[in-house]
């Protein structure tokens, strides 16, 4: 096949930062060990509480060591229960000091939901029957919004938590 | 070779068939859209308690699966009709798949608008619709498939009478198109067949979720090529013609077409990089197959240009962009797909990053997504299909574009622009701020972040009140084209081969090897994740109705 001389440079020019993507993403991915969220760990649906991250007294923040916390969540249409206060109200806010690390653990005992902390990295699917999982450093101080961004129904829209970081 | 005189009238009526419905779709779809953006503004409510998520349902499945199937499946059967030829028993074929795919269309609008099926294009298990929304999506694939078999005997027919002959490229053009459409349809097919409809109707108790969005998103990409492969069909081989140039590269054009029915299909991963349950490593293998479609558009961007230049530079036009200022800008048959193609720069970018490993966790289910193929579908592909509508109609129906609604045309081309800049550029910022997509109006917890989400959808629905006046004028002018114009001979631009063309090398037609190849790719790129997903899968997921408001 006959290809033009300038279309050879063109060419060489895409194949080369072609090349140079792939690179970046693959450095970031394997030796950076920047992979997008993934967990094989599976759970039954219908008895989310069988496992125990997920037991209603295990639910919310804890602090599981100096500056590093685990929060655990089960979402439902339409609704994330982190646990509830000492007065027994659901807790809708959850408060970390800024530069804390966080785990983020996510079940869901109904549809698909999302789990984004927006404006952050933070973004996970949420599927029956799998548990989602992602540790992350919390760099910045504000309120960020917890959005549900996968459709699960017509209250999908008032889905939705608060992470602060605070100083 | 080609020639160019009108259609019989009985070719011409299935064409128009498909026009007419690509049109009433493109009115009710978009009015769908007008509403969701007015009510995302938080300023308007819609009324007789009609529910957002319904119009949202609608706007996806008519405008993305509807208009697009059928512009494409009638585009495509003239392109056959024109270069190959049609013959009376193919012409009956071609009415029953379009009779099929109507009747499904109407049977899945039918359970949305009663508010059976709040799900989305995407149906996500575990939420459940009524039986007849999967029927309905399931009889518009099988209609489309009798037309791919249509396709696939017209190109046979044609080889059988011209031995050793290359076939004409656009002929070429439409059997990859379809070869993909076929091999990507058996994934969402397999999916509602053995899943969704046994377990819609009772039969099966519960649905493997993974499976299902796996096996949808196999789909879901090659979903969106089909949709840009009849405009690479237009830039690569009408375009030229209509520019009073010659085809750049005919070996050229078949490769890059060959490199995409490859590298659409095993990707699908891409767009469920933030799922559990799929290991990171099948993830990256098809991040990197996903990144390799950049190469067929590489070659595209370059032979339109090099096109453009080529013919502007014979003409006598001189200087470095002396060929660019004397393109056809007043000819709406050019005007509307050049714009199309300058969207796909920033589209095609955006794609990149939605694709990319890390850089998706970002953006993922944001409205960045939504802005992406705004640019993407409903720019690029819609505006050269509009282009193309131009000259299509009126050739079928044996009418001219006049100069008045080539202007008219103009028009709508800048209103549509406008438009879709205003809204598209909103969506993206309010993305990258974490604004999610397909949300009804809502001021969450009512923090300052949800404060600058709002004022972007207020430049939504700004954005898609111009694009709605678009559309009013563009089916003003379809019915001018379709009924009214006068009579005449618009022509059918097919571009030639220069006259000292190097000979196609005949390997490019060489089905069973590009064919086997691609099905070899997929094997590798899902073969172990899908036996994995089978293998470890959770206990089955029961169906959800309440949540859709069923």
């Amino acid at each position: 096949m006959h290809l033009h001389k300038y279309e050879k440079i063109w060419l060489t020019f895409g194949l080369g930062s072609l090349a140079l993507f792939l690179v970046i993403i693959g450095f970031a991915a394997f030796w950076k060990g920047t992979h997008p969220m993934s967990h094989i760990e599976t759970i039954d649906p219908q008895n989310v509480e069988a496992h125990e991250s997920f037991k209603p007294e295990n639910l919310g923040l804890r602090e599981v060591a100096q500056g590093k916390y685990t929060v655990n969540i089960v979402a439902s249409a339409f609704n994330y229960d982190i646990g509830t206060d000492a007065d027994g109200k659901p807790v809708k806010k959850i408060r970390v000091p800024k530069g804390s690390t966080v785990l983020f653990q996510i079940t869901t005992k109904d549809v698909v939901h999302g789990f984004q902390v927006a404006g952050t990295n933070v973004n996970m699917m949420v599927e029956p029957g799998h548990v989602s999982r992602l540790e992350t450093v919390m760099k910045n101080a504000g309120e960020f919004t917890v959005v549900c961004n996968e459709y699960c129904g017509i209250g999908h829209h008032q889905m939705f938590a608060t992470v602060e970081v605070y100083e | 070779m080609l020639k160019n005189t009108l259609f019989s009238k009985k070719e011409a009526r299935l064409y128009m068939a498909f026009m007419h419905v690509t049109f009433a779709s493109l009115l009710i779809g978009g009015l769908m859209g007008l509403l969701q953006t007015l009510s995302r503004s938080g300023q308007f409510k819609l009324p007789f308690g009609i529910n957002y998520y319904t119009i949202l349902t609608v706007h996806g499945v008519i405008l993305g699966l509807v208009l697009t199937t059928f512009f494409i499946v009638g585009f495509q059967f003239a392109l056959m009709g024109k270069t190959v030829g049609i013959s009376d028993k193919q012409r009956q074929w071609g009415w029953i798949a379009f009779w099929t795919m109507l009747i499904g269309t109407i049977i899945a609008a039918a359970t949305i608008l009663v508010g059976q099926a709040n799900v989305l294009y995407t149906f996500y298990a575990p939420l459940r619709a009524h039986a007849a929304f999967y029927i309905g999506l399931a009889l518009v694939i099988v209609g489309s498939w009798i037309a791919v078999f249509v396709n696939f005997r017209q190109l046979y027919v044609w080889k059988k009478a011209n031995p050793g002959q290359k076939s004409p490229l656009l002929a070429f053009m439409v059997t990859i198109n379809m070869a993909m459409w076929f091999i990507a349809s058996l994934g969402v097919a397999t999916s509602v067949l053995i899943q969704f409809i046994p377990w819609s109707l009772g039969y099966a108790a519960t649905i493997n979720v993974l499976l299902s969005r796996t096996l949808f998103w196999y789909f879901g990409h090659p979903l969106v090529y089909f949709w840009l492969l009849p405009a690479y069909m237009a830039w690569y081989a009408i375009i030229p013609k209509i520019i009073g140039g010659k085809l750049f590269s005919d070996s050229l054009a078949r490769m890059s077409f060959i490199l995409l029915l490859m590298f659409s299909i095993p990707v699908g991963f891409h767009h469920q990089l933030t799922e559990p349950g799929i290991d990171p490593t099948w993830k990256f293998i098809q991040v990197v197959l996903t990144f390799m479609v950049v190469i067929p558009t590489l070659m595209t961007a370059f032979s339109i240009f090099a096109t453009f230049e080529t013919t502007g530079r014979r003409k006598g036009h001189k200087g470095l962009f002396g060929w660019f200022k004397h393109l056809p800008w007043k000819d709406v048959r050019f005007l509307a797909p050049f714009i199309g193609m300058v969207a796909f720069i920033p589209g095609g970018a955006g794609g990149i990053v939605n694709a990319s490993h890390q850089m998706n966790t970002l953006i993922h289910n944001t409205i960045w997504v939504t802005g992406h193929f705004h640019l993407t579908v409903a720019t690029t592909v819609i505006l050269t299909f509009f282009g193309i509508a131009y000259w299509l109609v009126p050739h079928l129906t044996g009418r001219r574009l006049t100069p008045k609604l080539n202007k008219l045309g103009i028009i709508q081309t800048i209103i549509w622009t406008v438009g879709m800049t205003i809204m598209s550029t909103s969506m993206h910022i309010q993305g990258l701020l974490g604004g999610p997509r397909r949300s009804d109006f809502s001021n969450y917890a009512g923090g300052e972040q949800v404060s600058t989400w709002i004022s972007y959808q207020v430049a939504q629905a700004v954005g898609g009140t111009i694009l709605f006046i678009g559309i009013i004028l563009m089916i003003y002018i379809f019915i001018q084209l379709a009924f009214f114009a006068p009579r005449g001979v618009q022509e059918f631009p097919i571009a030639e081969e220069e006259v000292d063309a190097d000979p196609t090398p005949k390997i490019l037609e060489n089905w069973y090897l590009w064919i086997g190849i691609t099905i070899a790719l997929i094997l590798f790129a899902y073969t172990i994740p899908v036996i994995d997903i089978i293998k470890h899968s959770p206990p089955g997921s029961l169906p959800f109705d309440w949540p859709i408001g069923r």
